[in-house]
């Protein structure tokens, strides 16, 4: 997108619109749309190429704050809406936000299309694992349990993990990240926005009103360094406030295990080195969900595929110029044609 | 005897003024191809001609059962013919199931010719015959050929080293070299045409050629008291022509519409039966510039044409009523950003799956009424296989100039069936492009043309123009959302006004056949324009004062309409439903209208039509 542009760098101040943010007070949402104008104003992007497009929900608002193009659509159908745009004008750097229940209940398919078609374009899931437009109503991310307006009794629906969701839909990118981790985010974003083809990124979101505290276990100040891995290419999964913490696959049960690097004879070198180009890995990582493992945080997996729009123009142009009828009265007159009358 | 026949003078052809005629036999049985070939051959001959092509719901059905049945059916005349016709004066049954369906439509004294070969007891068992209508008197009524054209078609193609199986499948060919014989058909466009394709077998090729002649000479030759039937070229606007079918049509005419308007076009789509065609047909049409979608459902086939939209194309989604439903939701969103969308509806029979194969007008309710909230669009009807290509283009034009959507109807029979079609030159259409908004100044996104009250349309990528548009209601004068009450008032109001301008922009109501006044005016919309005009012609020929008036733009109706129609003492509405334009004609300019109402999945027949409009004038 506009790789050389002679005007003047834009700040994240400059993508912010003059209308009024109508989120409660303390929604994370507030924290994602921050990163995303920093994110905007450290790859250099320009207001008028990109285009956010969202379906509905609390989540969805995102666009309307944006001073980018903006397209505030239907209920679970952005990825619909932002397939035209791209295939219309594959330029433009296409943008999609939605929340967990837009984007995985009444949205689901259109999700899962978009990925596995491979678009060009960056899906941005806010996952608070409730509905919170609505007000409250549990959602396909909400855990067992959930107590609801629709649920007092507590849900019996077993939850769905967006990005294993993501991946078995064949995604080329997914990410993970926390919407209060502001040094992480706008670099997920602009992974994300490199990306060529369809790139999928939950964010974490903290609905103060409906769902507070829900990520707590792997979020709160005395637990985060225990409870999250940032992953990061060629690296080993080591974290922990000790920083001996890491991540070991073991081979018995083909699964994942927490070790101690120094206990047991653990060394660094027995920990699993991330490689975002690994697809049962991404797989292992998405479902690590802070509690027997840590939350996998940033770049689970990558992998460079052509994109869907890409294949639709080639196939467009090549029948431009291969074509032997070019315009329309020729065109009309194919086949059996008859002089009458005269 | 054939060397007698050759030295005596031929005898003289029946001459006919018009002839029905349809094919019908086992799915497997090749009747839609036997058809085809036998309409581009009475086309060249001259005639004029309209025909239905009449499938079975079942993809695969069980041979030889009535439900496998597969018919097509042509009406050719030295006249100008407007529907494919009523009874049948020519019946071809294959089997005793095609017999069975098919015998109940042909006019008494029509024509029989049947293959024997095929009567046999299991076949007569599946089509649920007791006894052999053959050797019975079930018959009587009717002038029947009975041939054995299973055997003579293996006779013929003895040589050709055909499996048995392949051999049999030749009778189509034979079959059709006999009609061609009965109506004096040229064989050679056929015989051209099966070379071409089956260039890479050609022995199948010469076996069904072989078959073809067979049929066409065992004509010539058998029965001198039999001499075939002329039906004399028919007096045509002169010109060159092909066969179209709507399908075909509507793709020509987005694609043409959308290059008039000078963007590109984008089509997103859904499979459906009987709306699939058109996304096969604009599938075969990128060199033009055309980007197909096939989504994977309705609702994203219309999500992803209101994004292209959006980014500056001209979107179009198609379906048929089921589908149409799915997209309902997106369509109201188009309405209330305000942006141009073609929905195609093919409508077919009954509420949700209904009769998927056969036709129906009755989705006229959901074009123009049915979205929640007040949502005004524009809707027109197409009323044959080459109107298509003029409404198409009218869509295209409203659904730019206006920023709105437009639905344009077509139904089962309109889609699939085929009619000569003079050739427009696609150069003397005028241009209406399109002027995207690049003015940054005192720019908003609801900016409007204050003669149309059309938005501005600004394509992102525009610098200074960015702008955030949704379905929340926006303020009349910033764009930006507005909860106020005045303000919703005020923009509901500007949404019905500025589809209400449409009318402004459209022909004056014309009467089609008859007068501006009278005792009765005949109004009709869509495919039901054939019949209706030949009934009311009819009847005008024998001094009847009736008139037909056939509307194109459903919504707005023409701004002339009201005062029309309250010229005449009555109103009388054929519909293929139970009375939708009916309603709105009622609502609309508070006449009694009456109505004359099909549902049975098959077009009016026009004896129905012509019955109706004698009670009326009686009454
Ligand atoms: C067709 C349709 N069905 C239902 C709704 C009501 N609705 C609006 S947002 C929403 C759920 C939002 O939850 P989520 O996507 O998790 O977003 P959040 O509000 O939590 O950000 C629902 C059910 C709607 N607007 N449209
Ligand atoms: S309801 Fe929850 S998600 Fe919605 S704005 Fe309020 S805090 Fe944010």
């Amino acid at each position: 997108m506009n790789a050389v542009t002679q005007k003047e760098k834009l700040t994240a101040k400059d993508f912010a619109t003059d209308q009024e943010v109508r989120w409660c007070p303390g929604c994370g949402d507030y924290a994602i749309l921050k990163a995303m104008q920093k994110a905007m104003a450290d790859m250099g992007q320009s207001t008028e190429d990109n285009v956010f497009v969202s379906g509905i929900g609390c989540a969805a608002r995102f666009p309307y704050y944006m001073a980018t193009y903006g397209f505030h659509t239907i209920h679970g159908r952005a990825p619909a809406f932002a397939t035209g745009i791209k295939l219309a004008n594959p330029d433009l750097n296409v943008w999609v936000v939605g929340g967990d229940g837009d984007m995985l209940s009444i949205g689901a398919n259109h999700l899962m299309h978009v990925l596995r078609r491979n678009v060009d374009l960056q899906v941005l899931l806010f996952n608070n694992e409730i509905y919170g437009l609505t007000k409250g109503q549990y959602s396909p991310t909400s855990r067992e349990g959930t107590k609801s307006p629709s649920t007092p009794l507590g849900s019996v629906d077993r939850p769905i993990d967006a990005c294993t969701y993501a991946l078995g839909a064949g995604a080329t990118f997914i990410a993970r990240g926390i919407d209060s981790q502001q040094k992480h985010l706008p670099g997920i974003f602009q992974a994300a926005s490199e990306h060529k083809g369809a790139s999928f990124v939950e964010v974490l979101q903290n609905c103060i009103v409906y769902n507070d505290g829900v990520f707590n276990e792997f979020t709160d100040r005395d637990v985060a360094a225990d409870r999250q891995v940032h992953v990061e290419a060629g690296k080993p999964l080591i974290y922990g406030a000790d920083g001996n913490k890491g991540i070991r696959l073991n081979l018995k049960t083909l699964s994942l295990e927490e070790v101690v690097v120094g206990e047991n004879g653990v060394t660094e070198a027995d920990l699993l080195v991330h490689d975002p180009s690994n697809h049962t890995l991404a797989g292992m990582l998405a479902a690590m969900n802070g509690r027997d493992l840590p939350v996998a945080l940033g770049v689970l997996y990558c992998s460079r595929e052509d994109t869907y729009e890409a294949a639709v123009h080639d196939q467009i142009n090549a029948a431009k110029s291969s074509a032997k009828i070019t315009n329309f009265n020729d065109l009309l007159r194919t086949g059996h044609t008859w002089v009458a009358g005269g | 005897m054939t060397v007698a026949t050759l030295q005596e003078a031929p005898p003289k052809r029946l001459e006919l003024e018009s002839a029905v005629v349809r094919f019908a036999g086992d799915s497997g049985d090749g009747m839609q191809l036997t058809g085809g070939q036998f309409t581009q051959a009475t086309a060249l001959a001259g005639n004029d001609l309209a025909t239905f092509p009449d499938f079975p719901a079942e993809i695969r059905a069980p041979v030889g059962t009535t439900f496998g049945v597969s018919a097509f059916q042509i009406n050719f005349g030295a006249r100008d013919i407007r529907t494919s016709g009523d009874a049948f004066d020519c019946l071809v049954a294959m089997n005793p199931a095609a017999l069975k369906v098919e015998l109940k439509g042909l006019r008494p004294g029509g024509l029989l010719i049947i293959d024997t070969g095929s009567f046999n007891d299991r076949n007569l068992k599946k089509a649920g015959y007791d006894s052999n209508p053959l050797d019975d008197n079930a018959l009587a009524a009717y002038q029947v050929v009975t041939i054995d054209i299973s055997a003579l078609t293996m006779e013929a193609v003895k040589d050709s080293g055909l499996s048995k199986k392949d051999a049999l499948r030749c009778k189509n060919m034979w079959t059709l070299g006999y009609v061609y014989w009965l109506f004096g058909r040229d064989r050679t466009p056929t015989v051209e045409g099966l070379r071409a394709k089956f260039a890479k077998k050609p022995e199948i090729a010469e076996a069904n050629i072989a078959a073809l002649n067979a049929g066409h000479a065992l004509g010539e030759t058998s029965e001198v008291d039999f001499p075939g039937y002329h039906v004399p070229q028919a007096e045509i606007q002169p010109g060159l022509y092909r066969t179209v079918t709507g399908a075909e049509a509507l793709a020509y005419g987005l694609a043409v519409g959308a290059s008039l308007a000078e963007i590109p076009m984008f089509f997103g789509s859904y499979p459906i039966t009987p709306a699939s065609n058109l996304l096969h047909n604009l599938s075969r049409m990128k060199q033009f510039g055309v980007t197909t979608f096939q989504a994977e459902d309705e609702i994203a086939a219309a999500c992803s044409a209101i994004g292209a939209s959006y980014a500056g194309q001209l979107g179009v989604t198609s379906s048929s009523g089921p589908g149409v439903a799915l997209k309902t939701e997106a369509i109201g969103l188009a309405i209330g950003v305000e942006l141009p969308l073609i929905i195609v509806n093919v409508q077919r029979a009954g509420p949700s799956t209904g009769m998927p194969t056969k036709t129906e007008q009755s989705d006229l309710y959901q074009s123009v009424y049915g979205r929640n909230a007040d949502s005004p669009v524009v809707v027109l009807a197409a009323r044959s296989p080459g109107d298509c290509f003029e409404v198409a283009i009218e869509a295209c034009r409203i659904a730019t100039q206006f920023m709105t959507p437009v639905y344009l109807l077509s139904d089962g029979y309109i889609g699939n069936a085929s009619e000569p079609w003079l050739i427009p030159d696609v150069d003397t259409y005028e241009h209406f492009p399109v002027k995207f908004h690049t003015e940054t100044e005192g720019f908003h996104p609801f900016l409007r043309n204050p003669e149309t009250l059309a938005r501005a349309w600004a394509k992102p990528g525009t610098p200074g123009l960015e702008h955030r548009i949704g379905g929340i209601e926006k303020d009349y004068n910033s764009g930006h959302i507005s909860y106020t009450p005045e303000n919703h008032q005020k923009m509901t109001e500007t949404r019905h006004q500025k589809i209400a301008n449409v009318a402004k922009t459209i022909p004056d109501q014309d009467v089609e056949v008859g007068e501006t006044s009278g005792k009765l005016a005949v109004v009709g919309w869509g495919s039901t324009f054939g019949p209706v005009s030949r009934a009311v012609q009819n009847l005008r020929d024998e001094g009847l004062d009736v008139s037909h008036i056939h509307i194109r733009h459903i919504w707005p109706l023409p701004s002339n309409l009201g005062e029309l129609l309250s010229g005449y003492e009555k109103v009388l509405v054929p519909e293929m439903n139970t009375g939708q334009l009916l309603t709105v004609l009622r609502a609309e300019y508070l006449i009694p209208a009456k109505g004359l109402n099909k549902v049975a999945g098959q077009p009016f027949k026009i004896a129905e039509v012509e019955a109706a409009i004698r009670d009326e004038l009686e009454s």
